[in-house]
């Protein structure tokens, strides 16, 4: 056998070699994957019903009651820290990327930055309860929306900054060569350009905090009656999955897989829109 | 590559009765610390094409980049010595930015449209400089698209994103874009190597025409191009204005030995 027909058959064998072990990684992950929402999904439909989204969560021992009052919470402090965190966020991404781009600074805060995306969300959770909890007296939705919106703030930062710098460097040259001032091209022209990556971040962080529970413990506790006022305690989905799962009665636990399996819904959800946005914009 | 000893005076002024729009005197520019332009200095004719020719890296593109001083944007850039605009130093910071952007406009190599309909490309330059009533602004982004020759193909969809165009399309909505703020000197930075022969052509023929109203100044790689378009020509090798004269000298009988060589194919 020559040298070259020795070399291509090496070659073709270690090909082979990598297509079946990255098939096998894809294939071990995707499987833990498939049976985490199989699971969900056979649970949690049993306990599907229109009763979820009626009535309050039920003391325990009894057989009916609903969790209206952990959706509501839930939707409003996610919302609210939404609107807190996403505005700041897009400004911050806007200074680092526009401003300070190569800058010590901007490195600097991008660093900063990226330490917080990957700090423990109990963690946040601790500071929020120093910083509003035990300052205001009590737990409350605010805290719980303080805490979540500090987990928005630097993944909206994150996506802001690297989406206006994927914008070519000749559109903002090209608005500026018409005399444009700055502030004007970031939010006439960057922000435009820009937008769908933006909104997606916004979109994706919102999934992220739909399921966060440890940031709520010590912040909004939890609430068993219906409460829209956010400056007390507040019930919220992954809050009420965490207490009633843990539990020995058999009817909370049903309710727990409901509602685990309305909140992977909701990010699923959430997710095709984000798609559905990054797609329109081709 | 041949090493040429640049010993010569950089004063390479045309001796010509036209009235100079633009001139540089003693011009360098650096990034960082390294000099990409070293002391020279140009005039460019009211009303006339001067084109910019030169091997990649020769610092034409940096050289048209300082006359709108868009190269203030990034912080390590600077220019030294001046360049005068009727009379007035625009690289001095003390020269309004906004005032030498409505009067020098920039066409890119890529074009790059903003994400916004035809009409409102050409519209939002105009809004920045004035307050126009509907009707005024129409009649304005209707001249401005008719000068950039691109009135007849888009007439019909001014409401329609400009992304859509094609790229040729695009480019001449640039120009347009660009001619709406009645700008006094329009800068080409290699505007259409990114477009097929005929899309170029069209432009080439745009950019004569505009030479009625505007002074302009173009960089670019093909020297059919600077042939065609240009009245006069300056070639720039290693930061350094060779030669600048009448593009017919400049292209029948050049003095400088590494003009000759470049034009005729031998380096570059």
């Amino acid at each position: 056998m020559s040298s070259t027909q020795r070399l291509y058959n090496r070659r073709r064998f270690y090909n082979a070699a990598t297509m079946v072990l990255s098939g096998l990684a894809t294939a071990f992950g995707l499987f833990f994957l498939v049976w985490i929402l199989f699971v969900t999904f056979s649970k949690g439909f049993d306990a599907l019903g229109l009763h979820l989204f009626t009535q309050m969560t039920p003391p325990p021992g009894e057989e009916t009651g609903g969790m209206l009052n952990a959706l509501v919470g839930s939707l409003m402090m996610c919302l609210v820290a939404v609107l807190m965190a996403a505005p700041i966020g897009i400004a911050a991404g806007t200074y680092l990327a526009e401003y300070v781009n190569y800058h010590w600074i901007g490195e600097t805060i991008r660093f900063v930055n990226d330490i917080l995306l990957s700090a423990p969300s109990i963690v946040l959770g601790l500071f929020v309860f120093t910083l509003v909890v035990e300052p205001t007296g009590g737990f409350s939705g605010w805290a719980g929306a303080i805490a979540l919106g500090f987990i928005v703030l630097p993944v909206v930062v994150r996506t802001t900054d690297e989406m206006i710098r994927l914008v070519p460097v000749q559109m903002r040259e090209a608005a500026l060569s018409l005399g444009i001032p700055q502030r004007k091209v970031n939010t006439q022209i960057l922000y435009r350009a820009a937008f769908p990556g933006i909104l997606t971040g916004i979109l994706l962080s919102l999934a992220r905090i739909s399921g966060e529970t440890a940031p709520l413990l010590f912040t909004a506790l939890n609430n068993q009656y219906w409460n829209t006022d956010m400056s007390k305690p507040m019930a919220s989905v992954p809050g009420v999955v965490f207490q009633f799962a843990m539990s020995p009665f058999e009817y909370w636990n049903k309710l727990a897989w409901a509602g685990a399996l309305i909140v992977t819904l909701f990010v699923l959800l959430i997710s095709v829109f984000a798609r559905v946005v990054l797609a329109r914009k081709k | 590559m041949a090493n040429f000893h640049l010993n010569v005076p950089q004063t390479a002024t045309v001796t010509s009765t036209t009235p100079v729009k633009l001139s540089a005197r003693d011009l360098a520019f650096y990034y960082g610390d390294f000099k990409a332009i070293k002391e020279l200095s140009l005039d460019v004719p009211e009303n006339k094409v001067t084109a910019l020719i030169g091997p990649s890296g020769c610092g034409k593109s940096t050289l048209l980049r300082i006359f709108n001083r868009i190269y203030s944007l990034y912080p390590k850039q600077r220019a030294t010595g001046s360049v005068l605009l009727d009379g007035e130093n625009i690289i001095d910071s003390n020269y309004p930015l906004n005032k030498l952007r409505s009067k020098v406009g920039m066409v890119f190599q890529k074009p790059v449209p903003f994400p916004m309909s035809i009409y409102d490309n050409i519209a939002y330059g105009i809004k920045h400089y004035q307050r126009l009533s509907r009707a005024d602004m129409d009649v304005r982004v209707e001249q401005a698209l008719r000068q950039g020759a691109l009135w007849d193909e888009v007439k019909d969809k001014l409401k329609q994103s400009a992304l859509g165009l094609s790229g040729g399309q695009q480019q001449r909505l640039c120009i347009a874009r660009a001619i709406a703020l009645q700008p006094e000197v329009i800068l080409f930075d290699e505007p259409t190597s990114a477009l097929d022969p005929i899309a170029t052509g069209k432009i080439e023929q745009l950019i004569s025409e505009l030479k009625q109203q505007f002074s302009i100044l173009i960089v670019t790689h093909n020297m059919q191009q600077a042939a065609r378009v240009s009245d006069f020509t300056a070639f720039m090798y290693l930061g350094e204005l060779v030669e600048h004269g009448s593009t017919e000298t400049i292209f029948t009988k050049p003095t400088k030995k590494q003009t000759e060589d470049y034009i005729t194919g031998r380096f570059g």
